[in-house]
């Protein structure tokens, strides 16, 4: 048993080595068979789903990748979980499909004329293009996120030999961003109670804005010097590489997978480059 | 074995003013030495000259000499003194890593750093927070604790490297009073138990009354007096120097004042 009584997870290390044991919340082996694929495999599955949602011209690119992302969410069972990251495209997907019905340069076939206003076939027709491939994009990262926590994904990079610093860069930004929301909360709340009016109309949320980036971005420059002697102190610019706590399954089809994508992806982007996929729908 | 301060004087970088004049001191491991003074004495550029931060992380000039382990600290690796000499700054917050989402990642990160086997950084963090009685909180988001539990995660985090000597930077000085218990009940069941040299810098004298043999007054940069914990908090210097006397010298006093005799050695623990 762990110290605060959770169950040790034993962990296979190098032949020969006796097995060690991570507490079980350190070792959170993750469950399904989606959730279960190495980090970096996932990693690879979005950035090739996403690249594709853009590069791919017309209607196939963005529509291929959609489907290969409900196939993911479907084996990693987080279908409703989507809905929430679906619906945050909203605002941009509302501002793409008036801009380009509207505006669509060059477009003639009107759908019909209201006074100046002459939205296109051809207009809208880019617009829902350009929508899914938006949609698209963020699903893929979205399928990503809620199957991979972000330290095992800094974990796998780390065992195949990313730098340190790196790492640290990675990581520390991943946990900063929540971090940095609530200092930001408690600094408005601090702004408001010396009578700042932070609320209400736009004019008021504008004019609230410089006060609480000043402490904030402040407030994380002088920590740096602090963080850095303690990062100093605690062997962090020690030679060598860094004990991996963590190895997660990486079997020879998860590896054929990714250079399959990975080179993949490259050949769409080449192939859109030279003009090869002008032809799909 | 010492860590030994040699005629150490400390310029900051753009200051014509030393921030430290000519100390000499010598720590050995099992040795509890405390060191007061007012604030801007110097007591914090102490620690991070003693530690071999200064000038290698800050920008500065340091004379004399700064030996741990016979490691001079002007020339050595940061991360050869780290495993050395351990160092915990006022603010818990600023010296976690950032990168661990629970406390037991978190104290790991020292020992990774420095490429100890998988079996060896489990061993070491799980006696690190057994040592400070905080294993219960090894699942915990480092983030979202107390004060004075980060304060003792992060001496965790020190302790798992097994530092000879350890450097204390006012560990309870953002502390309420039941983080502070905390920390002074883990203080002194770390000197209990370990035979690691500590340098305690701390405004709170009761606590240094609780657990140094030795202690020091700094006064503008200068070390002015060392000696016997129970002397040197007893003296009326102390106050003169801005640095209020634990509570049984001030209850000694004020009976004192009153005509009665109370025997401050009998108060003493």
């Amino acid at each position: 048993m762990a110290g605060d009584g959770s169950p040790l997870v034993s962990i296979g290390q190098s032949p020969g080595s006796p097995p060690t044991a991570l507490p079980a919340f350190v070792a959170r082996p993750p469950e399904g068979f989606y959730r279960s694929l190495n980090p970096t495999t996932k990693l690879v599955i979005s950035f090739a789903e996403a690249v594709c949602a853009f590069v791919v011209r017309g209607w196939t690119g963005p529509l291929l990748v959609l489907v290969v992302v409900a196939a993911c969410a479907l084996l990693a069972r987080i279908g409703r979980s989507l809905v929430p990251f679906a619906l945050a495209t909203i605002p941009l997907t509302i501002s793409i499909l008036l801009v380009n019905t509207f505006l669509y340069p060059g477009a003639t076939d009107r759908i019909v004329s209201i006074g100046p206003l002459a939205p296109t076939w051809s207009g809208l027709a880019a617009a829902v293009q350009a929508t899914l491939r938006v949609v698209a994009f963020a699903l893929s990262v979205a399928v990503l996120g809620l199957t991979t926590q972000p330290d095992q994904l800094v974990g796998d990079l780390e065992r195949r030999g990313v730098g340190r610093r790196a790492i640290f860069v990675i990581g520390s930004t991943i946990r900063m961003v929540p971090r940095m929301a609530e200092r930001a909360a408690e600094i408005t709340e601090a702004q408001r109670a010396r009578a700042l009016d932070t609320q209400g109309g736009i004019l008021a949320r504008v004019r609230g804005v410089l006060p609480l980036a000043g402490p904030l971005v402040f407030g994380a420059l002088t920590d740096v010097e602090e963080r850095t002697m303690a990062l100093e102190a605690r062997g962090f610019s020690a030679p060598g590489r860094r004990t991996v706590l963590r190895a997660f399954p990486d079997g020879g089809g998860e590896r054929l997978l990714r250079w399959i994508l990975f080179l993949g992806t490259l050949a769409i982007i080449a192939l859109s480059v030279a003009g090869f996929l002008e032809a799909l729908p | 074995m010492t860590l030994r301060l040699d005629g150490a004087t400390y310029r900051y970088a753009g200051s014509g003013t030393p921030a430290l004049r000519d100390v000499s001191l010598e720590l050995t491991p099992g040795e509890v030495l405390g060191i007061v003074g007012a604030n801007e004495a110097g007591k914090s550029t102490l620690c991070l000259v003693a530690a071999g931060l200064a000038p290698a992380t800050i920008q500065g000039r340091l004379e004399g000499a700064v030996l741990i382990d016979e490691l001079d600290t002007r020339t050595a690796r940061p991360s050869d003194l780290a495993q050395r000499c351990g160092i915990l700054f006022q603010n818990p917050i600023t010296q976690l890593s950032g990168t661990a989402p629970t406390v037991w990642e978190e104290v790991a990160f020292g020992p990774r750093n420095v490429g100890l086997t998988l079996s060896e950084v489990v061993a070491r963090v799980e006696e690190a927070l057994a040592t400070l009685g905080i294993a219960e909180l090894a699942p915990r988001d480092p983030g979202r604790l107390s004060g004075g539990q980060a304060q003792l995660v992060a001496l965790a985090g020190v302790l798992a490297l097994h530092p000879a000597y350890l450097l204390l930077d006012e560990p309870t000085s953002q502390l309420d009073p039941y983080g502070t218990r905390l920390v002074g009940d883990a203080l002194a069941a770390l000197v209990a138990g370990s035979g690691a040299g500590v340098l305690i810098v701390e405004h709170k004298t009761d606590l240094l009354d609780r657990v140094c043999s030795q202690v020091g007054l700094l006064q503008d940069g200068g070390l002015t007096r060392v000696g016997p914990a129970a002397e040197v908090l007893a003296d009326p210097q102390l106050e003169a120097a801005g640095v209020e006397p634990p509570a049984r010298v001030r209850l000694a006093r004020a009976a004192a004042a009153a005509g009665s005799h109370l025997p401050v050695e009998a108060l003493a623990g």
